[in-house]
């Protein structure tokens, strides 16, 4: 075991106790992205020389025998869509290449505050529009346990530099499935907390009314540790909940007897990898075994959850990116010598230029959705089926303490598998689309393996009900190991990969 | 264009004066060096998120009750979206379906008969920048996001307006209530006060809709009124040539005299209003709306009927001094310490409004007091000095805020009402002028005014008339 293998809580203790100081975990940290960087490729930017000053800082703290915040010193990479300030956040596109934000998101805010040191930017599908990272505009992220693979999207990034080693937790966005799917993809755990649980100030908006921030992490304590300091209110924030936030440490006790699981059929129809399928029903079996009720159920709108989603994020997603046309900050088009551009010219070349191909799909589809004449047959009916999918979870939330199905459909697929079929990519969140509709919060953890590529369970819960989600996957993770395997990329013995990525993703070809 | 009447609708974007701008805290103010009152939030910085400042949802109700409106329960905010260099986020937060004040009307005044015209709607949005075009003959324009994030209002009226008399009433009135409730300063030159008109025309009494014409680009009270005069004037002329009046925006041109086309409402852009999803439904208690109602000032039309009653002053002179609250307020702080409340009404409608006017003040800003102005008052009373000389004595006091008394030492102004002396005047008047005198006693009225002016001459204007008169009577 390295250094970097180790957990966030068991390398607090560490730091705690002055058995490991906050700057080894850093050395320990960088020696290995330094080490597997060069194929796994999660990060947009690093900065390693902050990160070495801010635990240079958390070991002089603790010698001058100051109180340290629960993870101080531990290094945390953070999803290049949250604002850092002096340190560019480009969101993986070439129009927010050279951004660099004068202002912190909330989150990150918080963890300074609580001395987190911080690794660099994680890569990321272009404005979390994607489901394998193959869309941010400067190269694709590969799975630590198969570098053919993806490491599932949007958050591919933060997910494979936690499965790498080359950060202890990371953070993330999920607006659609952005963390648990990749965190399924990738062998980690990776929570999307209810809506407005943590403040969105300061985060890229894709779309507003599903974006939330949530950890990838080693195991489940780790989760609730992370969640203990991001989430609360935020007056930055006006979706932000006023709700008092709870110990979720306090969750962790490992006893599910008489948990009400439910298991909605609809989750594991048509479309659904059997082998994939295989490997949660052990996960659930195990659950039982541990003392839960389990029952199938029934989730009858399931099945428009993923068309509400591609109306309604990309509705919101096409005001969001509005804003990006050239005028005060990012990327803007210059005309050739000689040319002039009027205001018109400049917006539209600046936005060809600088947005990819997924992301002016999507800002195609929003607009025609809200245009007059279609907004009553497409948003607005969108918006009446996202409370139908509501109403469908709040109706099984009074009969179960949480819901279970498969994270993602199939495991991690290979670059390309998808990436020029749209539809069949949508698809990888369908499990996870409808957590994001209705608000609720929603987690991955490690269940298992296919063909050596990791299968995340995924439990939803009601909205705050994120306790009882953890008190589940702590009391599974326990009972098995998943959670403590670790991918195959010591230097000398990973396989090389075989499939040749392009640089610049989808702004080529 | 006897038989044409024209229907007029406007609507007005009034800027309102709270403390800081609607979604992010930075100041709002006027006429601050270029995009320095910015910040993240306002420069729309990717990430961002606005929250709603009370004082904004506070004046909305303020001006909504004072419009005589029904406050909605339930509102909410939604984005305009449209693409312009002045507008950061390319979408602009303002309300849609669920308007917060809906219904309501206001009373207008033209030649001595009152009408009422309905208010469609009132919602909260926020101000875009300002665009600086080729300054020095440079190629690019500049962009000023001072403005941007700065709370409006926007004020629909129903198209009950029927004269261009009749609109500019209308916008008078509706500053005057804006300004007692101290929401906006309602300044049309510094732009916290826009205006747009909706006009069409038709044959008289008829009640048919004929396409209508959205006039822009008006700068004062005054030129609203001269260019919908043109408009209709415009109309006319070509329905009575048997064309149509297309549906259109037009600018008002106050060099020519007239509207020109701007662009047709058939280009008019799809806008994609929807829901922002950043910021939470706007609910409002009963209990709130009547605690704002309940601290709302007396309003221009009660306080009018008021100072009629109260003062006996006539319904123009009530209507002349109620249109500005800092005049009311100092009209009544006047009258309320004097006991003729006519003749303060006739100083403050007279000398006082002419003086502001001459000086192009701000009520506000003069440095005349109440009190000042009773005091003189009481000494023309006492008859320390005349009503001729108080007129120098009021320019005096108004420029420089002194008080009467002390005008009157320093200039040597005081009456002289000692007999003795005026009686040495007069007779010094009587015996240079023997031929007027004789005048006089042959019968010619107009000979005693010459001797009466010359005694004023030789005092200066001091003298008490009242004893001039009867000390030259006697004399002579
Ligand atoms: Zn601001």
């Amino acid at each position: 075991m390295e250094i970097y293998d180790l957990t966030a809580h068991e390398l607090a203790e560490y730091i705690q106790k002055g058995e490991l100081s906050a700057e080894e975990v850093t050395r320990s940290v960088f020696s290995r992205i330094h080490e597997v960087e060069e194929d796994v490729r999660a990060y947009v930017t690093l900065t390693e020389e902050k990160a070495y000053a801010q635990a240079r800082y958390v070991d002089e703290q603790r010698r001058a025998g100051k109180k340290l915040g629960p993870l101080a010193g531990i290094p945390v990479g953070i999803k290049d869509n949250m604002c850092t300030k002096g340190i560019r956040t480009t969101c993986s596109s070439r129009i927010l290449e050279n951004f660099v934000p004068p202002y912190n998101a909330t989150v990150v805010e918080k963890l300074e505050a609580e001395g987190a040191v911080m690794t660099g930017k994680l890569n990321m599908d272009e404005f979390a529009m994607g489901s394998s990272t193959e869309n941010s505009a400067f190269f694709p992220t590969r799975n630590p346990w198969d570098l053919n693979c993806v490491p599932g999207g949007s958050s591919g990034g933060p997910a494979a530099a936690v499965a790498a080693g080359e950060a202890i937790y990371t953070l993330g966005s999920d607006t659609g499935g952005s963390i648990r799917q990749p965190a399924s993809l990738c062998g980690i755990v990776g929570m999307k907390p209810t809506y407005g649980l943590v403040s969105r100030y300061g985060l890229v908006a894709f779309a507003s009314s599903l974006d939330q921030i949530g950890p990838f992490t080693k195991d489940v304590r780790d989760c609730a540790l992370v969640l203990n300091l991001i989430a609360g209110h935020d007056p930055m924030d006006s979706t932000s909940a006023p709700n008092p936030v709870p110990d979720y440490t306090s969750f962790l006790t490992g006893d599910i007897k008489g948990v009400k699981i439910g298991v909605p059929r609809e989750f594991f129809g048509k479309g659904l990898d059997s082998r994939v399928a295989d490997v949660v029903r052990n996960a659930i079996d195990k659950l039982a075994d541990l003392g839960a009720i389990v029952e199938e159920c029934s989730f009858p709108y399931a099945e428009y959850a993923l068309p509400v989603y591609y109306i309604i994020a990309p509705a919101e997603a096409s005001s969001n990116l509005a804003r990006y046309d050239g005028v005060c900050y990012g990327y803007r088009a210059v005309p050739e010598k000689g040319e002039k551009y009027d205001i018109i010219e400049m917006y539209m070349k600046t936005r060809s230029e600088g947005f990819g191909a997924e992301v002016k799909r999507r800002i195609m589809l929003g607009t025609y959705a809200l245009s007059s004449g279609y907004y009553d047959a497409y948003y607005l009916k969108a918006l009446k089926v996202r409370t139908l999918i509501k109403d469908d979870f709040a109706r099984l939330f009074e009969k179960y303490d949480v819901l279970v199905s498969p994270t993602s459909p199939t495991p991690a697929f290979r670059f390309g598998e998808k990436a020029n079929d749209p539809l069949t990519m949508y698809l990888s969140d369908i499990y996870t689309i409808p957590v994001n509709l209705a608000g609720i919060p929603a987690l991955s953890v490690p269940c298992g393996f296919v063909d050596g590529l990791p299968v995340g369970l995924h439990l939803m819960g009601p909205a705050f009900g994120e306790g009882t989600i953890l008190k589940v996957a702590y009391a599974y993770e326990q009972n098995t190991s998943y959670h403590r395997a670790r991918p195959p990329l010591q230097v000398e013995k990973r396989p090389k990969p075989t499939v040749r990525l392009q640089e610049g993703g989808n702004h080529r070809g | 264009m006897d038989n044409y009447e024209a229907v007029i609708g406007l609507e007005v974007h009034v800027e309102l004066h709270t403390k800081t701008k609607a979604f992010c805290s930075c100041p709002n103010e006027f006429g601050k060096e270029p995009n320095t009152n910015v910040c993240p939030i306002c420069l729309g910085l990717p990430g961002v998120l606005p929250v709603i400042n009370e004082a904004l949802l506070e004046y909305a109700v303020k001006a909504g009750l004072a419009l005589n409106c029904e406050i909605a329960a339930f509102s909410k905010f939604d984005r305009k979206n449209y693409y312009y260099p002045d507008l950061p986020k390319n979408y602009q937060i303002s309300q849609y379906d669920l308007p917060l004040c809906r219904n309501g009307y206001l009373d207008i005044e033209v030649n001595g008969a009152t009408r009422r015209v309905g208010i469609t709607r009132v919602h909260m949005e926020e101000d875009a920048g300002k665009l600086v075009h080729g300054e020095g003959g440079a190629d690019y324009s500049l962009v000023d996001l001072n403005r941007a994030g700065v709370p409006l209002l926007e004020i629909v009226s129903e198209p009950d307006i029927r004269t261009p008399e009749e609109a500019k009433a209308y916008l008078e009135k509706l500053k005057s209530i804006l300004s007692y409730i101290d929401v906006s300063d309602c300044k049309m030159e510094e732009g916290s006060l826009r205006c747009d008109a909706n006009i069409s025309v038709r044959p008289a009494g008829t009640g048919i809709l004929n396409p209508k014409t959205e006039i822009k680009n008006m700068n004062s009270f005054r030129a609203v009124q001269r260019a919908l005069e043109a408009e209709i004037k415009r109309q006319c002329a070509v329905w009575a040539a048997g064309g149509t009046v297309e549906s259109e925006t037009r600018a008002w041109d106050e060099n020519k005299g007239t509207t020109v086309p701007m662009r047709s409402k058939e280009e008019a852009s799809d806008y994609r209003y929807f829901p922002d999803p950043d910021l939470v439904p706007i609910v409002i208690s009963p209990d709130r709306v009547s605690r704002i109602k309940s601290e709302l000032p007396e309003l221009p039309d009660a306080r009018a009927r008021r100072f009629t009653s109260e003062y006996g002053l006539s319904a123009y002179d009530a209507g002349v001094l109620t249109a500005s609250r800092a005049l009311a307020d100092f009209y009544e702080a006047c009258a309320r310490n004097y006991r003729d409340p006519k003749l303060v009404s006739n100083w403050v409608t007279g000398e006082f409004l002419r003086l502001v006017n001459a000086r192009n003040l701000e009520i506000r800003d003069v440095k005349l007091t109440p009190a000042h102005l009773v005091e003189m008052l009481e000494l023309i009373d006492k008859g320390t000095i005349s009503g001729k000389i108080a007129k120098t004595v009021f320019e005096e006091m108004f420029d420089t805020g002194k008080r009467a008394e002390d005008i009157i030492k320093e200039k040597g102004l005081v009456q002289i009402s000692d007999e003795g002396e005026l009686s040495r005047i007069v007779e010094e008047v009587v015996t240079a002028n023997p031929g007027v005198v004789a005048d006089y006693r042959n019968g010619k009225e107009k000979a005693f005014a010459f001797l009466v002016g010359q005694v004023m001459k030789a005092t200066r204007g001091k003298a008490n008339p009242q004893l001039v008169n009867r000390l030259l009577k006697e004399r002579i």
